[in-house]
């Protein structure tokens, strides 16, 4: 054996360490395996029928033609396939009032978004399936389509549901202090209504799914690229009326996820009752179009707010009027009022402000619905907020970070509630804007600016903090009547050889999960890194649990691989102590030995003791049953969310004359606890930034007046290219949770939450000596120019 | 997105494949770079019946420079053009224009002659035709007609171009030692369509402009040369009173189709911008 082992703690510590995600290099080399790598015998493809209408009756549907086409395996509509699936409809109990009709596979009667699947279409090949839709005659009474949130909210306008009595889905108020008297009696009152566009999600990999129903068993196999296979196991096993271990989900490589692909589809349930009707198995690859026509979309809102302040420059109150459109269902299970609700009780949360009304209205619309999706809600609580902070500072002839600094939540008050309900355990705002003036140099830029303006060069500086919602707990869906997993489980076992294998339920999308759960698993058993290899994404193979979504996987995820860890170490300490008839507590695991800790030697390896305990467990003691493997689960306690906070900027140049805007420098400020892996967090952060900067000045859903999507092509729909990024500065401050053992918080939405936010301050910081105002999202061109009279 | 069933033949040479396109007629479509008709097919906008492909014909994919005009075949890649030193010398402007064309795996396939014969009013070669005067060369069984841009191109994706006949290679003069080409275009993204697009050629004697070719792209149903603007250029240096006179000469005689983004009123704002921004930068680059 090697010398002593100095320096223990260092050898064995691999949380906090840089370390690239471990899948990276299979990427790179073109091994992944997504769900369309993968070719089952005797498989059919599956495809869409759409409507072509936002809003239109079905009179009558002819099938025929596109049945007798050689090569179609199957053709079916909502009405075919009742028997085999039942309805869902997106409600959760703690929503109260929230309503949405059910909904099925397919339009059933009458189709209400353009895009919305009518008609399935099975086929030996994809293209087979598209020659047959084209065969496909449906006779049509078109309606009037709603599709603009005012649109929507008229009273008197038409109806999404006619068996409702309005376009609203649901309606929410919130209040703390007085509100009211907090107006009257402020120094000074800043309001404005903000528009801001929607947005779709976008990921790499687009959604996809082969069902694979074996009759004979009554056994369905769900290859499927999602983000929660434990949640579609119990949908597709309650829908379909099956037996939940005969369900099995298998998310392979996911190519990006982002929240989108967590929802209920009828594209992918029509591929399972499609596979049920012919018991073949079936594949469902959305192409672009068909991406941009179904997937989510995101973020249409229409806020009308109001701060009001002292003449100092303290925060009272905000007054908020949010309307969100959200298409004409609320989405199936985690519904479509998450998004507005976290809006709302995301208002002035960085900040100390005693009094607050917000009111919510969640309105049906004939377009896509929308549902949560990276940073839910909180892009629109931050640029509301930081809009409004914006205007009161240049009101009251103050810097923005002045304002800031003065009302931020300090130190001297955690825990505390904010005014929207939210409870924090402790944040680091002043921290964070101290870092950030130091690493952008603000004084500088100020400087620069000032120097630049003289000379016709419009730059502007925008600034704005954020709290960010991570590591939900059991309150979050549980309480409201959905089956989705709040708690996490870990199989870790030794094999012979001395390697570790573990099997977590939270899930990879590309950020690096499985790398950061063999990151703990190696810190707190003591092995090496690359000795422990990861297993996820497959629900007969993994703990149930509650998989990777509002940046869970790391806190809870990783608490539940820290406590399986500490518990296989001592049971591997015990057979140690049992094999050299010793004192488990006098030994300890480091680099994969069991050493002893006073002599810091090595007394065995995992490899012989994996050697001893399963070939030659006859050497040891009689009625000795050495425990080689343990599962544990991890239940987050206490509050029920881990907060994050954090402090953007921008740095930006309007081109006063094109209206195009250049993006110049970024910087992030941000504390999720305890950093476990800080490359992974700082990419985390920076993909985090550029969503944020797409919805900001790229990305829109249009439609037309009629509900047409016009930008349903990568061509049309504009999303961020490297080109137009800047550099993104990213530094950090610690604030460890107490909530759960690691001691880490989420970090997925942090970049995501305020990156729009500091770009459109710096836009109107840019352009304010000119005397305009952006408040409509995405920031175009020809926004700004409009903005400014310029045409 | 699976393209309509479809035949695919490769064509070894011109006249094969002008006796394909006899053959086949108004079914047929021929595939050079495929950058825009794959995609319109896979969206079943297109759906041929057959492809004649063309981009093995050597003969298509020649650059040559003889008695002062520079002869490009339509099968050359936007990256054949964008390295050919002899291009760089006899016809700069294309060379500061393919960089704009959308991406390198773009450029790596798409051909010249391909997106003449789509003439996409946004695509900035149809431009640049126009303004180096260049001739359009197509063939058919019949022989060669040779095809003033100006008369080529004649709405969105609509040129002269016969059913029968191949775009098979461009001619445009060579630049004089008196003449200045400058390209540029104002997009949101880089590789984007342009919001406003221009590609001018200048030709001045003893510090006045003696002719003016200023095309746009991007902003009309076609390419289009604005020639009351150039008139208005000629005889004068380019002083920043004539740049504004003749920037709103420019706006104000174009026909201004809006995009997706952009309004008439927008690209009105930005070819009138963008206008005063390149002849600034030809007058800076005179002086």
């Amino acid at each position: 054996m090697s010398g002593p082992y100095e320096n223990t703690e260092r050898h064995t510590q691999f949380v906090g360490q840089d370390k690239p995600r471990r899948n990276a290099v299979r990427h790179a080399h073109g091994r992944g395996k997504f769900v369309d790598d993968i070719v089952l015998a005797n498989m059919a493809h599956i495809a869409f029928f759409r409507s072509p209408y936002a809003h239109a009756e079905i009179i009558s549907i002819d099938v025929e033609e596109a049945r007798n086409l050689l090569g179609v395996v199957d053709v079916f509509t909502a009405a075919d396939i009742t028997d085999i699936c039942t309805p869902w409809v997106g409600k959760l109990d703690h929503f109260p009032g929230l309503r949405s009709p059910e909904q099925l596979p397919l339009a059933n009667g009458r189709a209400r978004w353009n895009g919305e699947p009518v008609v399935a279409v099975v086929a030996e090949t994809r293209a087979i399936a598209e020659d047959a839709l084209e065969l496909i005659d449906v006779e049509w009474q078109e309606l009037p389509a709603i599709v603009g949130i005012d649109n929507s909210r008229s009273a008197d306008g038409p109806l999404v549901h006619p068996e409702y009595d309005s376009n609203v889905a649901f309606v929410m108020e919130l209040t703390a202090g007085d509100s009211k008297d907090a107006f009257a009696n402020a120094d000074v009152i800043v309001e404005d209504t903000l528009e801001l566009g929607r947005q779709t999600g976008l990921t790499l990999e687009p959604r996809s799914i082969i069902a694979d129903f074996d009759p004979s068993l009554r056994k369905l196999t769900a290859y499927h690229s999602t983000q929660t296979p434990y949640q579609m196991q119990d949908i597709f096993t309650r829908h379909f009326n099956l037996s939940e271990e005969n369900v099995r989900v298998i998310s392979p490589d996911v190519g990006g996820s982002f929240g989108m692909k967590l929802h209920v589809y009828g594209e992918e349930m029509a591929a399972v009752a499609a596979s049920i009707r012919i018991g073949r198995p079936v594949k469902f690859i959305a192409d672009r179009m068909e991406s941009f026509l179904s997937d989510i979309h995101l973020r249409e809102h229409k806020v009308h707010a109001r701060m009001a302040l002292t003449k100092d420059g303290d925060i009272l109150a905000m007054q908020v009027d949010d309307a969100t459109g959200i298409g004409p269902f609320s989405v199936y299970p985690r519904t479509s009022a998450m998004e507005g609700n976290q809006a709302l009780r995301l208002m002035g949360a960085p900040y100390k402000m005693p009094h607050y009304d917000g009111k919510l209205t969640v309105l049906f619309q004939n377009k896509a619905p929308t549902c949560q999706y990276r940073a839910v809600g909180h892009p629109i609580g931050v640029t509301t907020t930081e809009h409004l902070v914006d205007l009161a500072a240049k009101k009251l002839n103050m810097d923005p970070f002045e304002i800031r600094r003065r009302n931020v939540t300090t130190q001297d008050m955690y825990p505390l509630k904010t005014a929207g309900g939210y409870i924090l355990e402790r944040l680091s705002h002043e921290e964070c804007l101290d870092k950030l003036e130091k690493l952008m140099d603000y004084q500088a830029l100020r400087a620069e600016q000032a120097e630049l303006r003289e000379r016709g060069i419009y730059r502007g500086i925008g600034i704005g903090a954020f709290i960010e919602i991570t590591n939900p707990g059991p309150a979050f869906y549980g309480v409201g009547g959905a089956r989705i997993s709040s708690q996490d489980g870990c199989f870790m076992k030794l094999e012979p050889s001395g390697k570790i294998r573990i099997a977590v339920s939270v899930t990879e999308q590309g950020q690096g999960t499985e790398t950061v759960m063999a990151q703990v698993a190696a810190t707190y058993l003591g092995v090496d890194i690359d000795h422990v290899d990861v297993i996820t994404g497959d629900t007969e193979r993994t703990p149930y649990g509650g998989a990777t979504w509002a940046s869970r996987g790391a806190g809870i995820g990783g608490s539940t691989v820290m406590i399986a860890a500490l518990a296989l170490k001592e049971n591997l300490l015990e057979i140690a102590a049992v094999i050299l008839q010793g004192d488990a507590s006098k030994f300890d695991i480091v680099d994969g030995e069991i050493i002893d800790i006073a002599t810091k030697r090595s007394v065995i390896s995992l490899s012989e003791l994996g050697r001893i305990a399963y070939f030659r467990p006859d050497t040891l003691p009689a009625d000795y049953h050495p425990q080689l493997s343990v599962t544990r689960h991890y239940v987050p306690q206490g509050t029920p969310f881990d907060f994050t906070n954090g402090v953007q900027a921008s740095y930006l140049e309007v081109d006063v004359e094109t209206g195009i805007v250049k993006l110049l420098d970024h910087w992030v400020v941000e504390d999720c606890g305890i950093i476990l892996n800080r490359q992974l967090v700082d990419e985390q952060i920076r993909g985090g930034v550029v969503h944020g900067l797409g919805g900001i000045l790229f990305e829109e859903c249009l439609y037309s007046p009629e509900g047409q999507l016009m930008s349903a092509t990568m061509a049309d729909y504009l999303a961020p290219l490297a080109n137009e990024m800047p550099d993104i500065h990213i530094a950090h401050c610690e604030t460890p949770t107490n909530m759960t053992p690691l001691g880490a918080k989420g970090v997925g939405e942090a970049g995501t939450a305020a990156a729009g936010a500091v770009v459109l301050n710096a836009v109107n910081d840019a352009l304010h000596p000119l005397d305009a105002t952006l408040r409509t999202t995405p920031l175009t061109p020809e926004r700004i120019l409009t903005a400014l009279g310029k045409i | 997105m699976k393209p309509h069933l479809f035949q695919y033949i490769r064509a070894e040479s011109t006249q094969a494949a002008i006796a394909l396109l006899e053959e086949f007629g108004e079914d047929a479509q021929i595939l050079a770079g495929g950058q825009s008709l794959v995609p319109t097919m896979a969206l079943r906008m297109a759906n041929p019946e057959t492809l004649i492909d063309i981009s093995a014909i050597a003969e298509l994919q020649t650059i040559e420079l003889s008695d002062g005009v520079l002869t490009i075949g339509a099968g050359c890649r936007y990256v054949d053009v964008l390295n050919s030193d002899l291009v760089a010398k006899s016809a700069p402007l294309l060379c500061q224009a393919i960089p704009y064309i959308a991406h390198d795996a773009i450029r790596n396939r798409g051909t010249i002659g391909g997106s003449l014969a789509l003439a996409d009013p946004a695509s900035e070669l149809p431009a640049c035709m126009l303004a180096l005067d260049a001739v359009i060369i197509v063939e058919s069984k019949d022989g060669q007609r040779k095809i003033p841009a100006g008369d080529f191109f004649q709405g969105t994706y609509f040129t002269d171009l016969a059913e029968n006949e191949l775009l098979v290679a461009i001619e445009m003069p060579e630049i004089a030692s008196n003449q200045i080409h400058k390209f540029y275009e104002i997009s949101r993204r880089s590789g984007d369509y342009a919001i406003s697009g221009g590609a001018f050629v200048l030709t001045h004697e003893d510090g006045c402009i003696a002719d003016a070719r200023l095309a746009y792209f991007a902003v009309s149903d076609c390419a289009v040369l604005a020639t009351k603007a150039g008139e208005a250029l000629v005889g004068n240096s380019l002083s920043s009173e004539i740049i504004e006179t003749v920037s709103d000469i420019a706006a104000g005689e174009i026909e201004f189709f809006a995009d997706l983004y952009n309004g008439e009123a927008m690209k009105k704002q930005l070819t009138k911008v963008l206008t005063r921004r390149m002849l600034t930068k030809i007058h800076d680059g005179m002086n």
